[in-house]
C-alpha cells in the first residue's frame, strides 16, 4: 500500500507542473497584454508602463514564468492588486464557508443518491426505476444558479423559512445551520442525481455477479444479500465519483453561493472579476488547479483502499 | 474500446423502441423551431424599451411580462435562444474538431507526444468546466468569439479522449498496414480510414455535451461574462431578472424554465443515442 501512494504521489507531480503551465500560460500569454486587461482600452500609455513594471511583465517570458513556478514553490500565490493582501490570506478567511457547504452537499448526495440508486437497481425496467431515472436525469440538466433560484423563491421568498442572505454568524450553530440549509439542499440535490445514476448502474453490475446468486442461493435474505454482497461493492464506483465530481461542485458552489449571496470562494472570484483584480484570478486559478490535482490522486489512493487490486495495476 | 464503432444497423428501430429517446429529439425540435421563428410566433421587437411598462406581471399583451426596462420578456426568451443555442452548437462544433484532431494525432503518433497530451488531457478534464470557461473569458474579455472559444476549450478533452482509444486500436489493423505499404501518406490514411471508423461515437459525445455547453453559456452569461447587454440571452436575462426577483419573480424564472427544458431535452435524447450506439448497453 505505501508503495501504491507513493507512487501515486510522485505522478501528481508531473501532472501538478503542467497544470501550472497551463494557468501560465492562461494568465501571461493567453491575453496578450494583462495590463490591457486590467485597466481598458482607455488607459494612458503611461499608466499601462507602469502596471506593466509593477507586475513584472516588462521582462522576458521565461523569467516571469520562473518565477512564478518559484513562488508556487515558496506557497506563495501572489498579493491581490486590489486589496494589496495575500491572496492565501483572503482564500483563508472565505474556505470554511466553502468547505462546510461542499461536505454539506456531498452528505446529503450520498445519503439520499445511494438508496435510491439500489433501490432502482433491484426495481429494474418498472415504474420506480422509470421515475428514479427521470427524475435523476432532470436533477442533472438543472443549471446550479436556476435550481438555486428557484428555491429561493419557495423556502426564502414564499414560505419565509430561511433567510433570503446566507451571511451566517459565525459562533452561532444553529443560525449557521439554517444559512447552510438551502444552499447545500441546492447543490446536494444535483449531486443526488449524479450519485443515483451511478449506484443505480454500479448495482446492476453487481446484481448479476456470481457470488449475489451464490449468496441467494445459499438462502440469504434478500436484504442481507443487497447490504453485505452487493451494495458493498457498488460502492466502488460511487466513491470514484463523488471525486470526479468535485470539480463540477466547485462551479456549482460558485454559482450557488452568488444566488444565495453566502460569503465564500464564489463571491471571491465574482468580486476579483468585477474589480480585475488579475493577480486575484490568476492566484485562485494555481489554487483551484493545485487542488484539483490533488484530489484526483486522493480519489485514486482512496480507490486503491477500498479496492485493494487496484495498488497492483 | 477495442471494438471499432460505426453506426450500428437497426439504429432507428432501436431509437423507435425508447419513447423517452424521442420525447427528448421532439423537446429539441421545438426548441429550435420556436427559436427560428421567434419573429413570426411572436412579432415584437426583444430590445424596444418603454419605461412606463416595467416588470408588468404577465398579461395578454405580454404573455411573459415585461422586464426592468419595459421589454417583452416572450420576445427575449425566443430571440435569447437563437443565441444561446448558436453558442452552445457552435462551441461544440469547435470542440468536437479540435478534440477530435487532438486525440487523433496522440492516439496515431503515440510515444512521449500521446503521453504528454494525455496527461495534459487529463488536467483538463478534472477541471472546473465553469471556472476554466471563467478564466478564459476574464482574461479574453466577453465576447461571442470568445465566449464559443471559452466554452469549446472547456469541451475539447471528452472528445479528445473518444477519438484517441479507437484511433489506437484502428492503426494496428491490416488495412492501414496495406495502406502504408501502397505509400499512402498519414494523412490519407487518416482522413479515409480512421475518421469515418470514430464519427458515430463523437457525434454520440457531442449530443451529450452540447447540453453542458448551453448551461455552462448560461452559468457565464449569469455571473456576467456573457454576452454584452442589450443582446438577450437565457443566462443574460437571469441575470438581469435575479435583481428584481422580489418584485417580478417570472422574468428569472421564465428563462430559467426554458433552459430547463431545452438541457433536459438535450439530455434525454443524448443518453438514448448513447444506448443505442453503445454495444454494452446494446447486450442487456
Amino acid at each position: 500500500m505505501l508503495g501504491y501512494l507513493v507512487r501515486r504521489l510522485l505522478f501528481a507531480i508531473p501532472t501538478l507542473f503542467l497544470a501550472m503551465t497551463a494557468v501560465f500560460v492562461l494568465a501571461r500569454v493567453v491575453p496578450g497584454d494583462p495590463a490591457l486587461v486590467i485597466l481598458g482600452d482607455q488607459a494612458s500609455a503611461e499608466a499601462l508602463a507602469a502596471l506593466r513594471e509593477r507586475l513584472g511583465l516588462d521582462r522576458p517570458l521565461l523569467a516571469q514564468y520562473f518565477e512564478f513556478l518559484g513562488g508556487i514553490a515558496r506557497g506563495d500565490l501572489g498579493t491581490s492588486l486590489v486589496t494589496g493582501k495575500a491572496v492565501w490570506a483572503e482564500l483563508w478567511s472565505v474556505l470554511p464557508y466553502t468547505i462546510e457547504l461542499t461536505l454539506a452537499a456531498i452528505l446529503i448526495g450520498v445519503i439520499l443518491g445511494v438508496p435510491l440508486g439500489a433501490y432502482a437497481a433491484v426495481h429494474r425496467n418498472r415504474m420506480p426505476d422509470m421515475l428514479t431515472r427521470l427524475l435523476s436525469l432532470a436533477g442533472l440538466s438543472f443549471p446550479a444558479f436556476v435550481s438555486a433560484i428557484l428555491l429561493l423563491l419557495a423556502f426564502s421568498i414564499h414560505l419565509q423559512w430561511f433567510p433570503v442572505i446566507s451571511a451566517p454568524k459565525v459562533d452561532d450553530p444553529l443560525d449557521r445551520l439554517r444559512h447552510l440549509a438551502l444552499p447545500a439542499l441546492n447543490i446536494g440535490l444535483i449531486m443526488t442525481a449524479y450519485v443515483t445514476r451511478v449506484a443505480r448502474s454500479s448495482m446492476l453490475n453487481v446484481l448479476n455477479e456470481d457470488y449475489v446468486r451464490t449468496a441467494r442461493a445459499k438462502g440469504i435474505g434478500s436484504l442481507a444479500v443487497l447490504w453485505r454482497h452487493a451494495l458493498r461493492n457498488a460502492l466502488i464506483p460511487v466513491a470514484t465519483v463523488v471525486g470526479l465530481y468535485l470539480g463540477t461542485m466547485i462551479g456549482n458552489s460558485v454559482l450557488t453561493e452568488i444566488v444565495f449571496n453566502r460569503p465564500g470562494l464564489g463571491k471571491l472570484i465574482l468580486g476579483a472579476l468585477n474589480l480585475r483584480d488579475y493577480t486575484m484570478l490568476q492566484g485562485l486559478m494555481v489554487f483551484f488547479a493545485g487542488f484539483i490535482v490533488l484530489a484526483n490522486a486522493a480519489t485514486d489512493i482512496a480507490y486503491g483502499l477500498i479496492d485493494p487490486r487496484v495498488r497492483y495495476q | 474500446m477495442s471494438a471499432v464503432a460505426t453506426t450500428p444497423p437497426g439504429l432507428a428501430r432501436r431509437l423507435r423502441g425508447n419513447p423517452t429517446t424521442w420525447a427528448g429529439i421532439i423537446i429539441v425540435l421545438l426548441v429550435v423551431a420556436a427559436a427560428l421563428s421567434a419573429s413570426w410566433i411572436w412579432p415584437v421587437d426583444p430590445l424596444e424599451q418603454n419605461i412606463a411598462d416595467r416588470l408588468m406581471a404577465p398579461s395578454a399583451e405580454h404573455p411573459l411580462g415585461t422586464d426592468s426596462y419595459g421589454r417583452d420578456v416572450l420576445s427575449r426568451l425566443l430571440h435569447a435562444a437563437r443565441i444561446s443555442l448558436a453558442i452552445g452548437a457552435l462551441a461544440i462544433a469547435l470542440a468536437m474538431i479540435l478534440g477530435s484532431a487532438i486525440g487523433i494525432a496522440a492516439g496515431y503518433i503515440g510515444g512521449w507526444f500521446d503521453t504528454v497530451v494525455s496527461s495534459l488531457l487529463d488536467v483538463l478534464l478534472s477541471f472546473p468546466t465553469l471556472l476554466l470557461g471563467l478564466m478564459v473569458v476574464a482574461m479574453l474579455g466577453p465576447s461571442i468569439e470568445n465566449l464559443v472559444l471559452a466554452i469549446a476549450l472547456t469541451e475539447l478533452a471528452p472528445f479528445a479522449r473518444v477519438a484517441r482509444a479507437p484511433t489506437i486500436a484502428l492503426k494496428e489493423r491490416d488495412f492501414i498496414e496495406a495502406g502504408r505499404a501502397l505509400g499512402f501518406s498519414d494523412l490519407r490514411l487518416v482522413a479515409v480510414h480512421i475518421v469515418p471508423n470514430l464519427l458515430s461515437e463523437v457525434v454520440v459525445v457531442a449530443s451529450l455535451w452540447l447540453a453542458t455547453a448551453i448551461r455552462t453559456e448560461a452559468s457565464l452569461s449569469f455571473i456576467g461574462l456573457g454576452v454584452k447587454p442589450p443582446t438577450a440571452t437565457w443566462g443574460g436575462m437571469i441575470r438581469e431578472g435575479f435583481e428584481n426577483i422580489l418584485d417580478a419573480p417570472w422574468l428569472a424564472v421564465a428563462p430559467g424554465l426554458a433552459i430547463l427544458v431545452t438541457v433536459l431535452g438535450l439530455n434525454l435524447a443524448g443518453d438514448g443515442l448513447r444506448d443505442a450506439v453503445d454495444p454494452k448497453v446494446r447486450r442487456d
